[in-house]
């Protein structure tokens, strides 16, 4: 009965198929780094779905931003939880990432016919960095207000635009309701949409052109 | 190799297999039950609220013109506190008894207001109509119009009991 709906839905959505393209593929022999990749997708879905989660309750706004995050750390049941989460998450995956990458750079994996895995695979860094910039400021206390401030005070070095950028940055000359804005903006909705499109190419070619072997000592 | 670990009823892929399935099961329900929790724990404080509040003097209401009354109550809602407003109407009646009606439609909760002209509550939602004493006229209302219990001081203030939660 189970089998013959199997094959019902199968016949129709082909998830066999898929089943066996991305999970049964041939692998080299490999060790635990290669796991590295799998563990920043994994954080990546625990960010969306604790993210998502957090606003239910987080109110973008200078008035609101703080309490509403001393409402869900200290009245949510669970709150400390999620919120712990996401912000742990955001360390691990900076961390994870970085190892990825290492051990692509390490491992030559970045050769034909794979560069443009690495060139997305560097894309999404620097979303994922864009992501923790822009979620450190959320919580609108005295470390994120500052920590922005520096962080988009940094951009002046640039020669010409430097002035220009910081001041789109903050969407204005100081920080304010408007930088708070934009940058819970960018965090939900813009670096999000970015990071799957980006992922998606990622994880495709992933799948397509299959993995690098370690390489050996005369390679 | 496969085959091999056939003769023990279990093969290494459905063990494997089963292991993901219930570790998986295990992860899911200690991440999910608690965001359930989340989800409803506002729901789950009930605010309650049980005072007398003053609503104004009522000596020189009109005989059997419905009042309109209105104070705010501020609670703490979230991390935030709010002041929601309430509507009270007051009408004096022959016998020098008051009627104090909450001016919320015992329908679907919209706010109801007395309409002179056809000397009617009305409530502008769906239409229901309410009499001078509460009763109901037409419309979708399940009840009268809901009353506070009330006293009047010696000074001749208004004083209702307002129960809520």
């Amino acid at each position: 009965m189970i089998e013959r709906f199997g094959n019902w839905l199968d016949t129709r959505l082909g998830l066999r198929t898929i089943y066996a393209t991305v999970l049964d593929r041939k692998v080299p022999k490999v060790n635990w780094s290669f796991t590295l990749g799998s563990a920043t997708l994994f954080l990546v879905v625990m960010q969306g779905v604790t993210g998502i989660f957090l606003t239910v309750y987080y109110v973008p706004h200078p008035d609101q931003a703080y309490d509403s995050i001393n409402y869900i750390m200290n009245e949510v049941a669970f709150g400390w939880l999620i919120r712990g989460i996401h912000h742990w998450g955001a360390t691990l995956m900076v961390v994870t990432v970085v190892l990825h990458m290492l051990r692509t750079f390490f491992y030559a994996a970045y050769k034909y016919p794979r560069e443009l895995t690495w060139i997305t695979g560097v894309l999404l860094l620097l979303v994922t960095l864009g992501m923790g910039f822009t979620g450190y400021l959320l919580p609108w206390n005295q470390r994120s207000y500052w920590a922005t401030t520096v962080g988009t005070n940094i951009t002046e070095t640039v020669p010409f635009i430097g002035d220009f950028v910081n001041q789109a940055l903050r969407g204005g000359d100081e920080l304010s309701t408007l930088t708070l804005s934009r940058f819970f903006s960018a965090h939900i909705w813009m670096l999000p949409a970015a990071l799957l499109g980006i992922l998606g190419i990622h994880l495709y070619l992933v799948v397509r052109l299959g993995i690098s072997h370690i390489p050996e000592k005369d390679e | 190799m496969g085959e091999e670990s056939h003769e023990h009823g279990i093969s290494r892929r459905s063990f494997v297999t089963g292991v993901i399935g219930v570790l998986g099961g295990i992860i899911s329900a200690i991440v999910g039950l608690p965001a359930i929790g989340y989800l409803i724990s506002p729901a789950l404080k009930r605010e309650s609220a049980d005072e007398w509040i003053p609503l104004g003097w009522v000596d020189d209401l009109p005989e059997g013109e419905p009042a309109l009354f209105s104070f705010t109550l501020t609670k703490q809602v979230g991390w935030e506190r709010t002041a929601f407003s309430y509507g009270v109407y007051v009408v004096r009646k022959a016998d020098g008894e008051l009627d104090v009606f909450s001016n919320v439609c015992t329908h679907v909760g919209c706010r109801v207001s007395w309409d002179e002209d056809i000397a009617e509550y009305v409530c502008p939602c769906h239409d229901g109509h309410f009499a001078r004493d509460g009763a109901i006229i037409s419309g979708p209302v399940p009840r009268p119009l809901d009353r506070y219990e009330y006293r009047v001081e010696e000074d001749g203030r208004l004083m209702i009991h307002l129960q809520e939660g």
